[in-house]
């Protein structure tokens, strides 16, 4: 689609085999657990059983004279005085005066065998004073609801707020009211979101070292080593480019791999155990109720539509908790709410609060599928009273280049039209449907990210090439990058090596994170690769004894640009790789930015479903996923992205949730309980990947991760609905609440 | 001059108007001279906001402001 | 807790190890014999990532003990190709991207095997059911089966 604004590409939007595929399917590949080293420790951490309780005192003697403890430390071994965003990631690892939530790490151990960890840890004793409570976002936003800590809230919260609000979005324009009168159908209702973890299959792993002297390594499996590296040494006091960060490969993020949790904590042990290194992996159950699930969502929406499905004013009221800490994503949330529709007046409205749970860390277009959630659910629902079709509505309304955003700025070159247009074109939208079947739509938006980035290209003796690129390698961008770097290069994809490398090797790189793997550091790539071309064109320049301007690069090759040049044949890049020891020394070529031109991608998913009337159980029997790629440059990657997003959405919508009891204690922290899609609950994911080139990138992409995961909560909400004439608008669905409103449905 | 569009939750800081007049060429330029003209912003704008400038949005305080841009403070925003 | 020898047969080769009675045949494989092809990623045998064979019988390695192995033949991820030739399925699990993290590809590939053993022909259905054990958060499961299915068939080819 639209390929004709570009050239033809001779490796781009091909699917050859990646490069990291041999290690992964023979097991060679090494995760953040599969590394061990000399002398190597194991650390087991302490966790709090209580939502909310005062440390009273922790005793460590009798951990500390068990045979084969090495070192323990608590939150007495961090230094102080930290404030903002660094105190709290220091809380966050280990519980200063109050343990915030269950699972807040109070204390850690390292030990000689992981067994013998286990067991000191179990040692240490903690005398706790257990305080009040709370778990919802509506409870934690009374005025009257258990105080987490005074003082939290920024300069954004007015005077008056509950306490537990610690930041206050406001913004919109227009004209609401004269919106809402101008509207033949004006409706509005509360949608409900739990929170949900990335669930991503490998546990937190780090080997960790830190000297007396302030050096460190650390091996981790993280989205974003230079972040890690930032953080750790925040929290520690160190200096950073003491301590070498080496990502592993990784074992799925989603967004809950960009920040820290037990990283400092097998620093602080390595440091107090002589420097021995130490290894730290979580359980299953500490990753689900100590690491990143996301924000749970309350969230009032209310829409003006006239008869003709125009769309007249928008206005969301979202309140998210995210934890002990600031930082649910109801910015984004409402930033996304509406983004999909012209809207003549939009107000937003939001809050962050705080409850006793893990600190929400980011998963996957954070705060877009709980807005879509509530906002497509309500457009769905008011096409149904107005007799409208949802998918002309949506057409009707959708922005398009030039149209003003709901959250302010205009849409550059976005792709919403031409997704909607090639998903009614396609046969899943047509399909017929039996009884207590039903069809939904929904869309979805993310913005991308560009953000800071750094890449090198180095040409090796014999003219092949090596990238050393920042950005873990998390669903195949290691094959993005060398196509791109050897499309531009005019050489075969297989003379590219990509490596991911070390803190000390580039100069700072944000994590794989934003949708922007293949966005960001592929536009360094390849900036980086032309600038090696134009060093490559000097030196064939300077062998042929020509101007350097007259040598053009083409196919892999220097060779003089036009007749008047000169006339030599051309000069390629082993040739010029095989020399340049004698031409000047050795070729490489390197960016670094922090990276605009950032192209905001929007999808459509299609799912029908069928609902067993007798107990409620909900089968996908059909799901499409309509996405802007910008382009697609390993299109079988940029596929798995669309379905990988569409499975957790899928989840999210029908069966995940943090389940918490009375006590304030997870009840579901293993995966029998917390259960994530399997292969047998879904069928194929069909997708449809539309090209409107993002002109902001030199191969036109936008970034494909994020945006996929956001319309299946509200696609399978109106599908539901369809089947069954019942509205569900609290998420999950699962068999006893949908056959809980098909009966109130029923019975009314 | 820089027309800088505010949210509306601010007004809280700069008074009804949320269109904000300043001296700038790039966005460095435009929030030290918010901070400036309406000091009660810092807190706010040191919390880390996105620049969209034209439609693109902007981490980055180098990033210049042609004349005539349409320029919009953003929350700041992180992805997955 | 003394530690108990262990004579046991990994992927054709006898091997030793000495396991305290509370570590896990995962435990075992991963630390004492070096082969961290095998992965944990819940320890209650909900995942699959730890997923071997014992005696020919697909198991969670969580959910066995290392003294158990006594005697027994394991076979593991790191023994599913044959030198430099690969399994169908794992050149298939390339060739379809069938993996994004690949974390959970080894199991994937070690209980497949096992499918494929038992039933050279299954049908979709079957797949998805006897890979319902097996947790993968990155690819919607699309690309694996797909790669399971087209393996079958060129296998099935093969013994023509």
């Amino acid at each position: 689609m639209a390929k004709d604004e570009f050239r033809e590409f001779r490796l781009v939007g091909t699917r050859p085999d990646r490069p990291d595929g041999l290690d992964k399917v023979t097991g060679r590949a090494r995760y953040g657990a599969d590394i061990s080293a000399p002398g190597m420790l194991w650390g087991a951490v302490v966790r709090s059983p209580h939502a909310h309780a005062r440390i009273v005192k922790i005793d460590t003697s009798k951990a500390e004279a068990l045979s084969g403890v090495k070192a323990v430390v608590t939150r007495a071994d961090f230094p102080t005085g930290l404030t903002g965003d660094e105190w709290d990631l220091q809380e966050n690892t280990m519980a200063g005066d109050k343990a915030l939530y269950d699972g807040h790490a109070v204390a850690a151990v390292a030990a000689t065998s992981k067994l013998r960890a286990e067991e000191a840890a179990r040692l240490i004793e903690v005398e706790y004073e257990v305080l009040p409570h709370v778990i919802d976002v509506d409870d934690a936003i009374k005025p009257d609801a258990p105080v987490i800590r005074e003082g939290a809230a920024d300069a954004t919260v007015p005077e008056g707020m509950p306490p537990n609000v610690v930041r206050y979005f406001e913004h919109g324009r227009g004209d609401l009211d004269a919106g809402f009168a101008e509207a033949d159908l004006v409706r509005e209702n509360t949608y409900r979101t739990e929170a949900t973890h990335q669930g991503y299959i490998e546990p937190h792993a780090c080997l960790g070292q830190l000297g007396e002297d302030g050096k460190g390594e650390m091996w981790v499996c993280t989205q974003g080593h230079w972040f890690i590296r930032k953080m750790c040494a925040d929290v520690l006091g160190l200096e950073k480019s003491q301590l070498r960060v080496t990502p592993s490969e990784i074992g799925g993020g989603f967004g809950g791999k960009t920040t820290i949790f037990m990283e400092p904590l097998s620093l602080a042990l390595s440091r107090k155990a002589g420097g021995r290194p130490v290894k730290i992996v979580m359980s299953r159950s500490e990753v689900l109720r100590a690491t990143g699930p996301t924000a749970s969502a309350s969230m009032d929406v209310k829409i003006g539509m006239k008869k003709d499905g125009t769309l007249t004013a928008g206005r969301a009221e979202f309140r998210m908790q995210g934890g002990a800490f600031w930082g649910a994503p109801v910015d984004m949330a409402l930033d996304c709410a509406f983004a999909a529709y012209k809207l003549p007046a939009v107000m937003h409205i939001g809050y962050d609060v705080l409850a006793n749970r893990p600190k929400a860390a980011a998963y996957r277009a954070p705060g877009s599928p709980m807005a879509a959630c509530a906002v497509e659910s309500l457009i769905d629902e008011m096409c149904r009273e107005l007799g409208l079709d949802p998918m002309e509505v949506r057409l009707k309304n959708a922005v398009r280049e030039g149209d003003r955003s709901s959250y302010g700025p205009k849409f550059k070159s976005i792709g919403l039209v031409e997704t909607l247009e090639a998903t009614k074109a396609h046969p899943n939208f047509s399909a017929p449907l039996g009884p207590n079947q039903g069809r939904g739509i929904a869309s979805g938006f993310w913005f991308n990210h560009g953000g800071e980035t750094s890449v090198t290209i180095a040409l090796s003796e014999d003219g092949t090439v090596t990238v050393s690129a920042g950005t873990p390698d998390i669903g195949g961008s290691r094959a993005s990058i060398a196509l791109m770097t050897a499309e531009t290069l005019g050489i075969p994809y297989e003379n590219v090596r990509v490596n991911i490398v070390e803190t000390g090797a580039l100069g700072v790189n944000e994590p794989t994170h934003g949708s922007r793997a293949t966005f960001a550091t592929g536009k360094a790539a390849v900036e980086a690769a032309n600038a090696a071309i134009k060093e490559m064109c000097r030196r064939a320049a300077v062998e042929w004894g020509i101007d350097p301007e007259a040598v053009e690069w083409v196919d892999g090759a220097a060779q003089p640009a036009g007749p008047n040049a000169g006339k030599f044949p051309p000069m390629s890049i082993a040739e010029i790789a095989g020399n340049m020891g004698s031409t000047g020394g050795p070729i490489s070529g390197h960016h670094e930015g922090n990276l605009g031109g950032v192209g905001a991608s929007f999808g459509c998913h299609v799912v029908d479903v069928e609902v067993d009337p007798e107990t409620g159980r909900t089968t996908i029997l059909r799901y499409l996923v309509v996405q802007d790629a910008g382009r697609a440059i390993h299109p079988a990657y940029v596929e798995g992205q669309y379905q990988g997003g569409a499975a957790q959405g899928i989840g999210w919508a029908l069966n995940e949730g943090y389940v918490y009891g009375e006590d304030g204690r997870l009840q579901n922290s293993v995966f029998l309980d917390y259960r994530v899609p399997v292969a047998s609950d879904l069928p194929m994911i069909d997708t449809v990947i539309v090209e409107v080139p993002n002109p902001g990138h030199p191969f036109g992409v936008r970034g494909v991760g994020e945006t996929g995961i956001t319309p299946p909560l509200p696609a399978i909400a109106n599908a539901i609905h369809a089947a069954t004439g019942a509205r569900l608008r609290h998420l999950p669905m699962n068999p006893p609440s949908v056959l809980a409103a098909i009966k109130a449905v029923k019975g009314g | 001059m820089v027309e800088v569009n505010l949210w509306s939750g601010m007004r809280r800081f700069v008074g009804d108007d949320l269109t904000v007049e300043v001296e700038a060429e790039t966005i460095g330029e435009m929030l030290d001279a918010l901070v400036a003209a309406h000091p009660a912003l810092k807190p706010v704008i040191d919390q880390g906001v996105s620049v969209a400038v034209d439609g693109e949005i902007h981490q980055g305080r180098h990033v210049p402001i042609p004349q005539g841009a349409e320029v919009f403070l953003m929350h700041r925003l992180k992805g997955g | 807790m003394s530690k108990i020898h262990v004579t046991t047969t990994v992927n054709g080769d006898s091997v030793e190890f000495l396991a305290d009675p509370r570590e896990t045949l995962l435990d075992c494989l991963r630390d004492h014999l070096d082969l961290t092809g095998t992965k944990e990623g819940c320890g209650t045998g909900d995942c699959g990532a730890c997923s071997v064979t014992l005696d020919g019988t697909l198991v969670c390695s969580c959910l066995v003990l290392g003294i158990e192995a006594e005697g027994r033949e394991i076979g593991t991820i790191e023994g599913l190709a044959q030198g430099h030739e690969l399994h169908p399925l794992q050149r298939k699990f390339i060739e379809h991207a069938a993996l994004q993290c690949g974390f959970c590809t080894p199991g994937f590939l070690v209980a497949a095997k096992a499918l494929l053993d038992k039933n050279p022909n299954p049908t979709e259905t079957e797949v998805r059911y006897w890979l319902a054990g097996n947790l993968c958060r990155c690819t919607g499961y699309d690309k694996i089966v797909r790669a399971v299915m087209d393996a079958a068939e060129e296998m099935r080819k093969e013994a023509v």
